[in-house]
C-alpha cells in the first residue's frame, strides 16, 4: 500500500462521473437549462414534422400568442415565489379589460383615462387579494379561489356580458396589438412591453434586495420576519405588483384579441400556472427563476401551435400540456436529487 | 448566613468584578408577563444584564427561557412589565426595533434563509446597495462587497470550515448554520448579542469554537445572553447565571459560589435559593 492512498470517501468523491451525472449536474446548477432544452427539442421536432413551423410567419404569430400568457405568468411567478399561488389573474385581466374598454366606449373617456383607471382596477384587485391573505390571514388558494368568482362575476355585470369590437375603441386602447415587421417576422408592441416587463421584473428580483426578500418570505417566512425582513409588506406588495401586471396584460389582450370579451381567456389561470411551474420554479416557494417562466410560457405555446400545425385536435393538444406539465415536473425533481 | 438543606445562599456578584455590577444595567426587565391563551409564559420575570457580562439563562423545558427572549429581543411583546437599555425604558414591537436599539439574536430555529448563499443571509434586510446612481436610483445591490465582507466576519470569529460565502445555506451543516447565525449576530450587535442554545446541536469541536465566539464578544465590551441546557458549557463562560423556573426567575448565581449540582437543584426546584437574588 502506498502513502498517498487516502480515505475511501475521498477515493469515492473522485469518482469518474457518468456523463448522465455530470448533466444533472449541470442542471442542478442552472435550473432553467432543462425548460430550454425542452423548447429547443419541441423547435427541432415541429420544424421536422411540419414545413410550415419554423417561418418568419409562423414564429410572429407564436410570440404574440404567447404575449398575453407570458405577461400573467410573471404576476404568477412572483406569487409562487411566496409560496403562494394566484387563482385570479385571468378574472383581473378580463375585468380591467372591459372596464378600460367599456369606459372608452359608452362613457366616451379618452384612451388615456379609460387605460389608467383599468390599470388602477387591477392594482387594487391585487391589493385586495394581498390584504386578505396578510391581514385577514387566509391561505393564498382561497383568497384567489374566492376572488375569481367574484371578479368574473364583476366583469360579466359591468359589461353586461357583450364584447366591444376593436374599432370602437380609440387607438390607445389598441396600440399593443400593431407593431412593426422584420423581414416578414412580425413583431407587436404587446411583445415589447412583455420583454421590456420581464427585464425590469427580472433585474428587480435579482438585483434588488426587494427581490431577495420576495425568495426570503417564499422559503421560510418565519426566519425572514425574525431576521428583520418586513414579511407582511412584502407579500402585499407581491400582490398589489401582480395586479399591476395583469392590469397591462389586459392591455395586451386588447390589441391581441381585437375586442374586450368577458369570457376571454379562459385558460389564462392554469396557462399562467404551468408556464411558472414548467419554467423550473417550486410550488413550495422560495426558489426559481423569472427566465424559467419565459421559457415554460414558450414551451406550452409552441406545444399547441405546433400541434395545430400539424392539424391535431385541440383536445389533443389539451392531453400534450398536461402530460407536458407531469413530466417537466418529474425531470425538477430527478434534478433537486444531485448529488453533490 | 444559615441554610438548611433545601435552601442555597445567594450568589451575588462574581468576585473581583464588583465595578461592573455598580454601573447601571445595559438591558433591564421588570416584572415581564406574557400568556398563549390559558398558558402562562412569563409569570412576572426580572432580568438584568449588565455592560461587558455574559449572563447564561438556564432552565427546565417550558420554564420560559426562549419566551423570555423574546419578549427582551422584539419577537413577542410582553402583556405588561417594563423593558429598559441603559435606564431608558423602551417597546420592541418587531425584532427589527431591537436591533436598531444594538440586539442581535440569534434564535434556536437560527432564522437563515436555507435557499439564499450565505452572504444574503448574514446581511439580509440590511443589504448593502451599490455606490452611486446604481444603488441610488437603481437601488442594485452590491453583491461583491457583501460577498468579501461576510467572508471577512466568518474569518474574525475564526470559523475554518466555511470557505465560499456563495453556498447555499441548505448545503451546511448544522454546526455551520449555527456558524453563521452567530456571524452575523456578532457582524451587527452593537450592544447586546443573545443566543439561544447555541451549542445544542453541535459536536465537541464546533461548541468549543461557538464558546470561543461567546468570550470574544465579552471581551470586544459587548453584553451576551446565553440560554443552555449544558451546564458545562455554560459554568465555562458565564460570569452570572439567572435561572428560570416555572415562568419566573428562581435566582441568581455565579459559576463561583455555586456549582453544577446546586444550579440544577435551583433549576428542578429541589432547593431554593436563601433570598432572592438584588
Amino acid at each position: 500500500m502506498t502513502a498517498d492512498v487516502t480515505s475511501a470517501a475521498a477515493e469515492f468523491a473522485r469518482r469518474q462521473q457518468s456523463p448522465v451525472q455530470r448533466l444533472q449536474h449541470q442542471l442542478h446548477g442552472k435550473p432553467w437549462l432543462s425548460p430550454l432544452f425542452l423548447l429547443i427539442a419541441a423547435f427541432i421536432t415541429f420544424f421536422i414534422a411540419t414545413p410550415t413551423f419554423l417561418t418568419a410567419n409562423s414564429m410572429g404569430i407564436l410570440l404574440q400568442q404567447t404575449a398575453v400568457v407570458a405577461a400573467l405568468a410573471i404576476g404568477q411567478t412572483l406569487v409562487i415565489l411566496t409560496a403562494g399561488i394566484d387563482l385570479s389573474v385571468g378574472a383581473i385581466m378580463v375585468l380591467s379589460m372591459m372596464v378600460m374598454a367599456t369606459l372608452a366606449k359608452d362613457d366616451g373617456m379618452p384612451g388615456i383615462l379609460a387605460l389608467l383607471i383599468g390599470v388602477l382596477l387591477a392594482v387594487a384587485a391585487g391589493f385586495l387579494n394581498g390584504w386578505l391573505v396578510t391581514r385577514i390571514n387566509l391561505p393564498p388558494f382561497i383568497v384567489t379561489l374566492g376572488t375569481l368568482s367574484i371578479f368574473t362575476a364583476i366583469a360579466l355585470l359591468y359589461s353586461g356580458g357583450s364584447s366591444i369590437q376593436a374599432d370602437h375603441l380609440p387607438g390607445l386602447l389598441n396600440f399593443l396589438g400593431e407593431g412593426f415587421g422584420i423581414a416578414g417576422f412580425r413583431v407587436t408592441w404587446g411583445i415589447v412591453v412583455v420583454i421590456l416587463m420581464y427585464a425590469v421584473m427580472g433585474f428587480v428580483l435579482s438585483q434588488t434586495a426587494w427581490g431577495r426578500y420576495v425568495y426570503a418570505v417564499g422559503d421560510d417566512p418565519e426566519s425572514a420576519r425574525l431576521s428583520g425582513v418586513p414579511s407582511k409588506r412584502i407579500l402585499l406588495a407581491v400582490y398589489t405588483v401582480a395586479g399591476l401586471i395583469y392590469g397591462i396584460a389586459a392591455w395586451i389582450l386588447i390589441g391581441r384579441a381585437g375586442a374586450a370579451t368577458p369570457n376571454a381567456a379562459p385558460d389564462a389561470n392554469l396557462a399562467s400556472i404551468t408556464a411558472v411551474v414548467i419554467g423550473g420554479t417550486s410550488l413550495f416557494g422560495g426558489r426559481g427563476r423569472l427566465i424559467g417562466t419565459l421559457i415554460g410560457a414558450l414551451i406550452v405555446q409552441t406545444f399547441a401551435f405546433g400541434l395545430s400545425q400539424m392539424g391535431v385536435d385541440q383536445q389533443w393538444r389539451v392531453l400534450a400540456t398536461g402530460i407536458l406539465v407531469i413530466v417537466a415536473v418529474a425531470i425538477d425533481q430527478w434534478i433537486r436529487k444531485v448529488k453533490s | 448566613m444559615t441554610t438548611t438543606d433545601l435552601e442555597v445562599a445567594h450568589g451575588g456578584v462574581p468576585a473581583g468584578k464588583e465595578h461592573v455590577y455598580d454601573q447601571e444595567p445595559v438591558l433591564s426587565a421588570r416584572n415581564l408577563v406574557i400568556t398563549f391563551g390559558r398558558v402562562v409564559g412569563l409569570d412576572g420575570v426580572n432580568l438584568d444584564l449588565y455592560p461587558g457580562e455574559v449572563l447564561a439563562v438556564i432552565g427546565d423545558n417550558g420554564a420560559g427561557k426562549s419566551t423570555l427572549i423574546k419578549c427582551l429581543t422584539g419577537a413577542y411583546v410582553p402583556d405588561s412589565g417594563t423593558v429598559t437599555m441603559n435606564g431608558e425604558p423602551v417597546s420592541f414591537k418587531k425584532p427589527q426595533d431591537a436591533r436598531d436599539a444594538g440586539i442581535e439574536t440569534v434564535y434556536q430555529q437560527l432564522a437563515v434563509i436555507p435557499a439564499l448563499d450565505i452572504a444574503s443571509n448574514l446581511y439580509l434586510a440590511r443589504e448593502d446597495r451599490r455606490k452611486g446612481p446604481l444603488g441610488s436610483v437603481l437601488r442594485m445591490l452590491d453583491k461583491k462587497g457583501m460577498e468579501k465582507r461576510a467572508g471577512e466576519s466568518v474569518q474574525n470569529l475564526g470559523i475554518q470550515t466555511i470557505q465560499n460565502m456563495g453556498q447555499a445555506v441548505e448545503t451546511l451543516s448544522g454546526g455551520q448554520r449555527q456558524a453563521v447565525a452567530v456571524a452575523r449576530a456578532a457582524a451587527f450587535g452593537s450592544k447586546v448579542v443573545v443566543l439561544d442554545e447555541p451549542t445544542a446541536a453541535l459536536g465537541v469541536k464546533e461548541s468549543g469554537m461557538v464558546l470561543n465566539m461567546v468570550k470574544q464578544l465579552r471581551d470586544k465590551g459587548l453584553s451576551v445572553i446565553l440560554i443552555s441546557h449544558n451546564m458545562p458549557h455554560v459554568w465555562e463562560v458565564a460570569d452570572r447565571i439567572h435561572i428560570q423556573r416555572l415562568g419566573g426567575r428562581a435566582g441568581v448565581i455565579t459559576p463561583e459560589t455555586h456549582d453544577m449540582g446546586e444550579g440544577v437543584a435551583i433549576m428542578t426546584g429541589a432547593k431554593k435559593l436563601s433570598e432572592d437574588a438584588p
